[in-house]
């Protein structure tokens, strides 16, 4: 019994939304989301500035209470299943100024397997070591955070979703205001968390580099426009119902993009 | 005015008298200290001023209570327990209203405390009145007025600082986290509402254990100054909070020591006033982030770009827009490195002089024109060509606009370290001319005249 029910878990979709409505101030951010990602792809999550974007991440990751609607992460809920969760935030989120370091940020990413009172161990630290050796930054590991290029900074943040030793991870806008250094050691990263069975849900604002870096696609506008492989869904009449009036600007760049492949 | 050995006596805690007041000053200021650092980096420093003026009608309705009751009122347990009551109704008043309303959180707490305030001070008004008990003591509770304390206040505020002391400790990843990344913290199944709610609590037990010495008015400062000092001297927070708890703790120690030279200063001002001094010395001297280094820092900045940007022009106008293998120096007038950018003739004699100090030009004897050592041809050489990559970098990969370029790696390239000029050294080397360390300047060059 016990064995068959882990195996059902195990062949559950890595996410799967129902019905799922998220409101704020009774104003309906995102509604009626429907979306099962399969397991092993790179996921993109694109739509205009206040689509719903980060709301759909936050609601995956029970940051903010939803109206209605399920959510299960590997056919389970969330509280469940966190622990095979990554997540990496919007930059702009946190306070550079803490007086921390880059290694002391990343180590924060094994404080939920850490229970109380326990301080960092010696094992913690080199893990983290390790994680900031894969994205570039093993010799800024002591520095303080401020003095942290923005691309530096978002690859500590990388970092410490990597030692969370996560099967699905939710990355909200990390190519963000990035270099160009950084923006390829995260595409190298997604690729190898990819080839390892990680699925990864990244919102991405670069609409020219979507086909180039994700194999799936959700397009969003407070509903689900199209999801599915981008080859399928990421295409001119979609991207026009997403974008909507505001696709002027946009269109050259996306006649680009479907020209480009 | 009494005497040095006096004041030493005290100092050293030879005075019987004073030795518990100022014991208890220094746990309670080790105690503010590092809660005032969560409290500092949690951002809610506002929230431990609304938090302390809302313990007044506490104190104040708790002193009515024991009379009621038959008592005199003068049982601290009883007066800082209600304290530390109204104290988190008021926190969950300002909680409740930014919840509630669209009311922003500084206007709510400026309701919140001012209101609590007032009725604090109305509730003590109603009990001056009242005839069978006597309010002398509870004003005490505004300013503070460590003298008043008595053994048995004693034991109850050592046992309160020493719990949070403790207990801050035992939680300082936690708490760590909490005031980084709440977020993270909830995604990692740390329980985020009730951390905070936590450490409300331990800001709210050394509030109200502050209360008697220092004062509701301004127990805040003693809370937020210590660990603001402690900033300037540290980027690592274990460091800050150890720094804070002993600025803290210093500060109750001198300024209970001296309010019990001099009867008529109020403990509370002294040792906030001593706690302000040390901040501002932090201010002015602290090592990582205070107003010295870090105006000692700029200028060195500026001195390393004005040489590097002193040695480009010389090197560039000699080149006169050719890339070649050897250069050979000649003189440089002083006019023409004038005109090739936007300093001023002080500044620009200032950086030949500094220049010939580190021995990189010959001897500015005749004022008109500047010529490069050996060893300044090497350096300027160097220089020139990291810019010359940075900016290339910039180009190829930055999507900057080429016109911008220049300032834009002018900066930059002062910050970048060797290593880094290395590695991209590397990824350009497709940009390198042939045989040439110098790549081309990727825009026309102005020759200066």
């Amino acid at each position: 019994m016990q064995i068959e029910e882990t195996a059902i878990a195990c062949k559950s979709p890595p996410l799967t939304i129902r019905d799922l409505t998220v409101a704020y101030h009774r104003k309906p951010v995102i509604w009626d989301i429907d979306l099962s990602i399969p397991e092993g792809k790179l996921v993109s999550i694109v739509g205009p500035n206040g689509a719903g974007k980060s709301t759909l991440i936050k609601a995956c990751l029970d940051l903010i209470p939803r109206t209605s609607g399920e959510i299960n992460i590997y056919g389970q809920s969330y509280k469940k299943m966190r622990n095979r969760v990554g997540y990496v935030p919007q930059r702009e989120t946190v306070d550079w100024d803490f007086p921390v370091s880059a290694l002391d940020v990343v180590a924060m990413g094994t404080y939920g397997k850490l229970g109380w009172f326990r301080r960092v161990s010696k094992r913690s630290k080199a893990l983290s070591m390790e994680a900031l050796e894969r994205v570039g930054l093993a010799d800024y590991a002591h520095r303080q955070i401020s003095q942290l290029s923005g691309g530096q900074q978002q690859r500590t943040f990388l970092a410490r979703a990597l030692v969370q030793d996560a099967d699905i991870y939710f990355m909200d806008e990390p190519f963000a205001a990035v270099d160009a250094a950084t923006e390829r050691a995260i595409v190298e990263l997604l690729k190898e968390l990819q080839k390892r069975g990680k699925t990864v849900l990244v919102v991405h604002h670069d609409l020219a580099t979507v086909p180039q870096y994700f194999d799936w696609t959700v397009l969003l506008n407070m509903r689900v426009v199209a999801a599915g492989p981008t080859d399928e869904v990421f295409t001119q009449e979609n991207l026009r119902r997403t974008y909507g009036g505001k696709l002027t600007l946009l269109t050259q760049a996306a006649n680009e993009v479907v020209q480009s492949r | 005015m009494p005497e040095l050995s006096d004041i030493w006596n005290v100092l050293i805690l030879r005075d019987y008298n004073t030795r518990l007041v100022v014991i208890c000053t220094i746990l309670l200021g080790c105690a503010c200290g590092l809660m005032g650092g969560f409290l500092l980096l949690r951002k809610r420093s506002l929230m431990g001023d609304t938090l302390s003026h809302a313990t007044l009608p506490g104190v104040g309705l708790s002193f009515m209570l024991l009379v009621a009751l038959g008592g005199d009122g003068k049982s601290l347990p009883i007066l800082l327990a209600g304290a530390g009551i109204t104290g988190v109704i008021g926190c969950a008043a300002v909680l409740f209203i930014r919840e509630q309303t669209r009311i922003k959180d500084d206007a709510a707490m400026g309701i919140v405390l001012s209101v609590f305030f007032g009725a604090g001070v109305a509730i003590l008004g109603v009990i001056q009145k009242m005839p069978e008990g006597s309010a002398a003591g509870l004003e005490s509770f505004i300013y503070g007025k460590t003298a008043s304390m008595v053994m048995s206040d004693f034991h109850i505020l050592v046992f309160i600082t020493v719990c949070v002391i403790t207990c801050s400790l035992l939680l300082f990843k936690e708490f760590r986290l909490l005031c980084f990344d709440e977020n993270f913290a909830a995604v990692l199944g740390w329980p985020v509402k009730f951390l905070d709610i936590l450490l409300l609590t331990f800001i709210t037990a050394v509030t109200v254990a502050g209360l008697q010495a220092v004062g509701l008015i301004l127990i805040i400062a003693f809370l937020i100054t210590p660990a603001a000092a402690a900033r300037f001297w540290t980027n690592q927070l274990d460091r800050m909070l150890m720094l804070s708890a002993l600025i803290g703790a210093a500060s109750g120690w001198i300024g209970a020591s001296l309010s019990a030279f001099f009867p008529r200063l109020p403990a509370g001002a002294v040792i906030v006033l001593v706690a302000a001094l040390f901040f501002v010395l932090s201010m002015l001297i602290g090592t990582e982030r205070g107003v010295m280094i870090r105006s000692l820092r700029q200028s060195q900045l500026e001195k390393r770009m004005g040489r590097q940007h002193l040695l480009r022009a010389l090197y560039e106008i000699m080149e006169g827009g050719r890339v070649t293998e050897e250069l050979n120096i000649r003189t440089v007038p002083f006019r023409q490195i004038r005109g090739r950018r936007t300093w001023s003739d002080r500044q620009l004699r200032d950086y030949i002089r500094r220049a010939y100090n580190e021995g990189l030009v010959e001897a500015p004897n005749k004022v008109d024109s500047i010529l490069l050592t050996e060893t300044g041809l090497v350096e300027a050489k160097q220089v020139t060509r990291n810019h010359r990559l940075w900016e290339m970098y910039l180009i190829e990969y930055a999507d900057v606009a080429t016109s911008r370029v220049d300032r834009d790696a002018d900066m930059v390239e002062h910050i970048l370290g060797d290593k880094m000029v290395t590695r991209l050294e590397n990824k350009l080397q497709a940009y390198r001319i042939a045989g040439s360390l110098v790549p081309q300047s990727p825009h026309p060059i102005d020759p200066g005249d």
